[in-house]
């Protein structure tokens, strides 16, 4: 019981009552009641669609309530623009930053500060701020240069400037390694000390159970529920966020004399922009039934390494790379496709689908050249045959429980986690020999979280060989049989899932490179 | 705080069906009503100047045929431009490329004016295409090779063509016995591109516009290689991740609209005008921008466009006889439509926000925050 009796009866900082927003028909808030008290930190939680982002957007001044109230200190207010949210003193620090990479920090939180703010006074107040909560910054420095952590750093102490007496965070951990969480706990432990509260939204129930006081549970844009995290298990926040109970993957261990399916060796290539990240003499490989984990913080070469291995960017020597002992650094991503290879990038909307397109155009996209006799027809003309590809994007949506409003919808009108459904699906289909797949299940909810983590387990289970690129530590121990680790374009040598620990991993993640022998498997 | 007077557009969130559907509508009625006031301020009755802009030329055979012979460069450049714009690649130099068409086309029959037999128009016609594919490879090289602009390039290119032309009718091209004139010899019977119907001049050149529609109507709908350029167009990343080649896609629909454009230009010069002059275009090239947007980048949709500037030409030439107006009435037209195509389209997807200080000029908006 971490809520005092004198806690309890102290006035809500901020109370809703009623809340309830539509688009249309849709309601994605309904009669939302909830409040936080001062110095409270209270977990927002919920799948995506839930109704958290509206919820906090309400709160935040950046969409409007369709009917319901707001009080602030027992008063009715509203909001109608952030501005007005901060003059209350609520502030929010967004999942995405939104840094100005070529100015550096303190010209960063001056471009949100009104003009009367000379920068000295900014700098000066901004390393104030920063000592005192703990959040180490050079203010000097680019933004460019800065790791995600201390981005995060800036997006906070520019939060902090406006001296809110509530601090929305936006899934602030799902970038921060271990011990750059534990930091920022400890700095959220010190504004909750001066009386601040704190909205947490978070997908990590774990974290969630120890830091925060209460949690608000939201289902289909509806209060579920309001709990003492402390004394529930994850297993049970999980049942109140989904409704049913969520299955755990369920996983054996492979043998480790299986063919080498994928390899790549030595391969290095520099930065083709100046914010990509040069590729350091990487190899690793992966048998059939393997599932090779890369861990690490995003940024550190991860994608560069997708797009070589996947051939959208091609190797510098056609050794760098092999599937099935063939050497294909210089072929093509769909020659690569054709020997077995499937890809799933990171960016869903403009990477593994194109956004105004329908599914049926979007299994086109990655399938035409591997499934060319049954999707394209009049040979050079190259007429596509649309049955075919109805049939196999109706296959695929069936197989892996897409839910959508119409039979062929475009891929923005889906959430996010039934297009990541659908297009792991669509590689899925085609029983590739080898997936390479970055970020599996990044914004997705629960539900289809792990539905999508079962399907690759049993991709690797019927001898398929599996690597995974993410950046949630979770996913990586759940899935994997082997685990490197990425930092600064660097790939580590791969450890034993069963023997290497969190704590090794995140320092391997933070570039600390003297337990890089300790666990060689 | 500082007063706030900035004017911004914003992303609507959903754009309204109905006026997307109608938009290119819109954008006609505003072009009339406008025209109306021009008219009106320039003395005349507005109603009846703009009856005899866009409604006696449709009144007879005569003026149908003439605005068949100018739908036709129109639609036939659009509809290659529509291939272009839809995998962003900005070829604004179709008027360049029509023009070399044009020369290319008109070398045979100026250097060999004895050549007289039926394989001399389908040779013209071939290299005029070749012509409008060679001028329009020079920017999509540039740009895949040292990742030049496009739309300078494409776009210099066109005075590039101009001042070329101009100095071949007065030079190597010009007419021996045309008594010093800038021009070519006329051409002969079978190096004309003949009438399709007997009624009047209409070319064959509106039946190469009827089927460059179609064919990239069945190229963009049912093609990998139309899937391939909306690819590209809409999101190169995912065109990589496809194993589609944007090089590749870019010289592809610069040849496409270069050859387009050359047919235009040769038909232009074998079927409408029948020898090269200095000038062989009133700007069909650029027009064809408009016709292009205006049809919505879809092959029937520029159809209709086509015919509606062409009439805009047509209705330019009719207020000149009849009301004694300048002949840049044509250009105030299209220039108009343009606009209010590309503005009705812009407003539709977004909407305009006024900073803070348009609402409270006065008063005092400082409020310290910080």
């Amino acid at each position: 019981m971490k809520l005092s009796a004198e806690n309890t009866d102290q006035p809500d900082m901020l109370r809703v009552s009623k809340l309830t927003k539509y688009y249309g028909d849709f309601a994605a808030n309904q009669d939302i009641d909830f409040n936080i008290k001062p110095g409270e930190i209270h977990a927002l939680l919920g799948e995506n669609g839930a109704g958290k982002s509206t919820l906090v957007k309400i709160l935040y001044g950046s969409l409007q309530p369709t009917s319901g109230d707001i009080f602030w200190n027992e008063k009715a207010v509203e909001t109608p623009t952030p501005s007005n949210a901060r003059k209350l003193g609520i502030g929010m620090v967004f999942q995405h930053f939104s840094l100005f990479e070529a100015l550096s920090v303190s010209e960063n939180i001056a471009l949100s500060l009104s003009s009367e703010h000379t920068i000295e006074e900014i700098t000066q107040r901004a390393t104030r701020l920063s000592k005192r909560y703990g959040l180490p910054l050079n203010p000097d420095a680019l933004v460019g240069d800065l790791s995600v952590g201390e981005r995060q750093r800036v997006e906070i102490v520019r939060c902090l400037m406006q001296n809110p007496d509530l601090i929305i965070l936006d899934e602030p951990t799902s970038v921060l390694t271990p011990q750059e969480a534990e930091s920022l706990f400890e700095t959220l432990d010190i504004l909750k000390k001066e009386g601040r509260s704190i909205l947490f939204i978070s997908h990590r129930l774990e974290e969630v159970r120890r830091l925060c006081d209460r949690a608000t549970i939201l289902r289909f844009g509806k209060v579920i529920a309001t709990c003492e995290p402390a004394a529930e298990t994850a297993a049970s926040i999980a049942r109140m966020m989904v409704g049913s109970d969520v299955n755990l993957v369920e996983k054996e261990i492979t043998k480790s004399d299986n063919q080498v399916l994928l390899k790549v060796s030595s391969l290095s290539q520099s930065a083709a922009t100046p914010f990509s990240i040069p590729l350091k003499d990487i190899n690793l490989s992966v048998r059939a039934g393997e599932i090779l984990g890369v861990a690490g913080i995003a940024g550190n070469g991860q994608s560069e390494l997708f797009d070589a291995i996947s051939g959208e960017t091609s190797a510098i020597k056609a050794e760098n790379i092999e599937i099935r002992s063939k050497r294909v650094g210089k072929l093509s991503i769909n020659e690569r496709r054709q020997m077995g290879a499937a890809f799933i990038p990171e960016e869903r909307l403009g990477h593994g689908a194109v956004s105004d397109f329908t599914l049926s155009d979007n299994m086109l996209l990655a399938r035409h050249q591997s499934d060319a006799v049954a999707f394209k027809k009049l040979g050079k003309i190259g007429m596509i045959w649309r049955d075919m590809v109805d049939k196999a994007t109706k296959r695929v949506c069936d197989v892996m429980d897409v839910r959508k409003a119409e039979v062929n919808p475009r891929s923005t009108s889906l959430s996010g986690g039934n297009l990541q459904k659908f297009i792991i699906g669509r590689e899925l289909d085609r029983q590739p020999s080898i997936l390479v797949i970055n970020q599996p299940t990044w914004g997705v909810d629960a539900g289809a979280a792990s539905y999508i983590r079962q399907a690759v387990v049993n991709l690797a289970k019927s001898g398929s060989a599996v690597l995974i690129i993410s950046q949630d530590l979770d996913e990586i121990f759940e899935l994997s049989d082997k685990i490197a680790v990425m930092f600064d374009g660097h790939l580590s040598q791969a450890h034993d899932a069963q023997s290497i620990t969190r704590e090794e991993i995140g320092l391997l993640m933070a570039g600390v490179e003297n337990s890089e022998n300790k666990n060689a498997a | 705080m500082q007063p706030d007077f900035s004017i911004r557009l914003e992303k609507r969130g959903e754009a309204s069906a109905f006026f997307s559907v109608f938009s290119p509508l819109i954008a006609l009625v505003l072009m009339l009503f406008v025209g109306g006031v021009l008219f009106a301020i320039m003395g005349h009755n507005p109603l009846n100047a703009l009856y005899i802009y866009f409604v006696e030329p449709l009144t007879d055979t005569w003026s149908l045929h003439e605005l068949a012979i100018k739908a036709a460069p129109l639609i036939l450049i659009a509809t290659g431009l529509s291939l272009c714009f839809r995998s962003g690649n900005w070829n604004i130099g179709a008027e360049g490329q029509f023009i070399i068409g044009g020369i290319a086309g008109a070398t045979l029959p100026v250097f060999f004016p004895q050549y007289t037999s039926f394989s001399i128009l389908p040779l013209m016609i071939i290299f005029g295409v070749l012509g409008g594919m060679a001028w329009a490879f020079i920017p999509a090289y540039l740009k895949n090779r040292f990742g030049t602009n496009e739309i300078l390039t494409s776009l210099m290119l066109v005075y590039v063509a101009e001042l070329l032309l101009d100095w071949i009718v007065r030079g190597p091209y010009r007419n021996p016995q045309g008594f010093n004139f800038p021009g070519s010899v006329s051409f002969s019977e079978w190096q004309i591109l003949p009438e399709m119907l007997a009624s009047g001049r209409a070319h064959y050149g509106f039946l190469f516009a009827i089927l460059g529609v179609i064919i990239v109507w069945f190229m963009l709908s049912k093609t990998m290689k139309g899937f391939e350029i909306q690819v590209i167009g809409q999101a190169p990343r995912a065109g990589r991740f496809a194993g589609f080649s944007p090089k590749r896609t870019t010289l592809f629909v610069f040849l496409l609209s270069g050859a387009f454009a050359g047919l235009a230009g040769i038909a232009e010069v074998s079927g409408a005008i029948q020898q090269l002059r200095p000038s062989i275009s009133p700007g069909y090239g650029f027009t064809a921008i408009i016709v292009a947007f205006l049809g919505r980048l879809n092959p029937l949709g520029i159809f209709a466009a086509g015919l509606v500037l062409a009439l805009s030409y047509l209705g330019g030439e009719a207020v000149q006889i009849s009301l004694n107006m300048t002949d840049k009435i044509a250009s105030v037209f299209q220039g108009l439509l343009l606009f209010f195509v590309l503005g009705c389209d812009t407003l539709i997807h977004h909407k305009i926000s006024f900073g803070r200080s348009w609402f409270f000029v006065g008063k005092d908006v400082s409020h310290g925050s910080v």
